[in-house]
């Protein structure tokens, strides 16, 4: 295995994650439901048509990131229980790799479940958006999944194996990630053409999603091996 | 030699917290005179002003102090012992310093409802110290997790020099935003304070004092978690002895 370099360790790491979810189907079947349902209980709580349209980037950012918490802890619920984690440490498999597979098959679930979180935003809220406002939302989808991939894959392993991991994530990463939701969303605004705003008006945030993830991508590939000691 | 065993309880002060405790006694003991009585009540804002001179003090201290949580925290991580006696006081000042960070949000909320007529407002320095809080408070639990001392200071020094990453991209992006918005229209004076010599220095020995009262606070409490460190282990080896005892007898 010490014959694979980070690239393939990232790699293996990211199908075995992805393939343990698909023959588990507990995003598919659990977490994206629940997405879906809060996109609902946004309409319910909110209940009037112009003030979700006006909202209703926030409100798909917002319904993203409390998948991120789901999903980071399922990703670390199987490492954890048989310490996979620790056996791969101890077996000298190279922490960045492991870092970097984690992060890719976080990052793969939550593209996907954007993707159906957009369409049911658009088709519950009734949005309208041009063709280039899409290829904003795209590239803004691809930064904003990027910057939360890699912080939650970094505050997972930090918090892996210890108790309370399921209450202290929301903690430790909602402060954290909060430049990702406001970027994003307005972002997304810009896309969508809310108030006024145009296109160009959302690309410094987009820039900072890119600038984001950047950042906490290298801090998790230089703190990643000490994050996961036991 | 007198054999009976001293009743008065074990003194836990050093020289350091003495002088601590003095200075911050003397100068807040101006503070609560001089803020509340002598100076001057502002020509625009009246008597709220006053709070100024609590929190102006507690912001400054509640940012020394998460400094100081990262500087140890680094000192920890890259220092060649990896001693525990930075983790300690990383340790120490984070939790003052969130006790601080909240008194200045409290300070603060109350003083913009004298003046802005609001408890909040989304301005970039409030947002940032609202989101330092946080990160703080879920640091501590992190701190709170258990394991053995090592783990737990290697986890939060790394949490604690993640905020330093967090915080500038916290503030930044809420700066960006904010300046896309129009200015609240609450804001009924700018905030801003003439301040005459007697306020001036009745502000600066608030920080003086505040900081003071930090120092001692920190000194104390990091040796309190010194002897908590002490106790657990001391309980973990009484338990390894125990079992050996027993394995003995059989």
């Amino acid at each position: 295995m010490n014959s694979l370099g980070t690239g393939g360790v990232a790699w293996h790491v990211a199908m075995k994650d992805l393939r343990i979810e698909w023959r588990g189907r507990v995003v598919i079947n659990q977490v994206l439901p629940f997405a879906a349902l809060v996109m609902v209980a946004f309409a319910f709580a909110l209940d009037s048509d112009a003030v979700l349209q006006r909202t209703a980037g926030g409100l798909v950012w917002l319904a993203t990131m409390f998948s991120t918490f789901l999903i980071v802890q399922r990703s670390y619920a199987a490492d954890v229980d048989d310490g996979a984690l620790e056996s791969l440490r101890a077996a000298g498999i190279d922490m960045q790799g492991v870092f970097l597979g984690k992060s890719l098959a976080v990052m793969v679930e939550l593209f996907l479940l954007q993707c159906v979180l957009v369409l049911v935003g658009f088709v519950l809220y009734d949005v309208q958006m041009s063709l280039s406002g899409w290829g904003m939302l795209l590239v803004t989808m691809v930064g904003a999944t990027l910057g939360l991939g890699f912080v939650g894959v970094l505050y997972g392993g930090l918090i892996a194996g210890a108790g309370y991991r399921e209450t202290l994530l929301p903690l430790l990463v909602l402060p954290v990630v909060a430049p990702v939701l406001l970027a994003a969303t307005r972002a997304t605004e810009s896309a969508i053409g809310v108030s006024g705003l145009t296109i160009a008006d959302g690309w410094p945030w987009v820039g900072i999603l890119f600038v984001f993830a950047g950042i906490f991508g290298l801090g998790g590939l230089l703190s990643f091996d000490s994050v996961v000691e036991g | 030699m007198n054999s009976t065993p001293r009743t008065e309880p074990a003194r836990v002060g050093t020289p350091a917290t003495r002088v601590f405790g003095l200075l911050a006694v003397l100068f807040l003991g101006w503070v609560v005179v001089g803020g509340l009585f002598i100076t001057p009540a502002d020509a625009i804002q009246g008597d709220s002003v006053r709070i100024m001179y609590v929190h102006v003090p507690t912001a400054w201290v509640a940012y020394l102090a998460f400094i100081v949580t990262a500087i140890a925290s680094a000192g920890y991580l890259f220092g060649k012992r990896h001693s525990l006696g930075f983790d300690r006081v990383a340790g120490a000042s984070a939790e003052v310093g969130v006790l601080f960070m909240a008194l200045t949000l409290m300070s603060g909320s109350l003083w913009g409802r004298l003046t802005w007529g609001t408890f909040w407002q989304w301005d970039p320095r409030l947002t940032t110290t609202a989101f330092l809080f946080v990160t703080y408070l879920g640091y501590l639990a992190v701190r709170g997790l258990g394991g053995t001392p090592e783990r737990r200071a290697k986890r939060s020094a790394i949490l604690a020099l993640l905020a330093v990453l967090e915080i500038p991209l916290v503030h930044f992006s809420v700066l960006l935003w904010r300046s896309l918005h129009q200015e609240a229209s609450v804001l009924s004076s700018d905030g801003d304070v003439k301040l005459d010599d007697l306020m001036l220095f009745t502000l600066l020995v608030g920080v003086l004092g505040f900081t003071a009262l930090y120092g001692w606070l920190v000194s104390h409490r990091q040796r309190i978690l010194t002897m908590r460190d002490i106790e657990e282990a001391k309980g973990i080896d009484l338990a390894i002895s125990e079992r050996i005892a027993e394995g003995s007898v059989r």
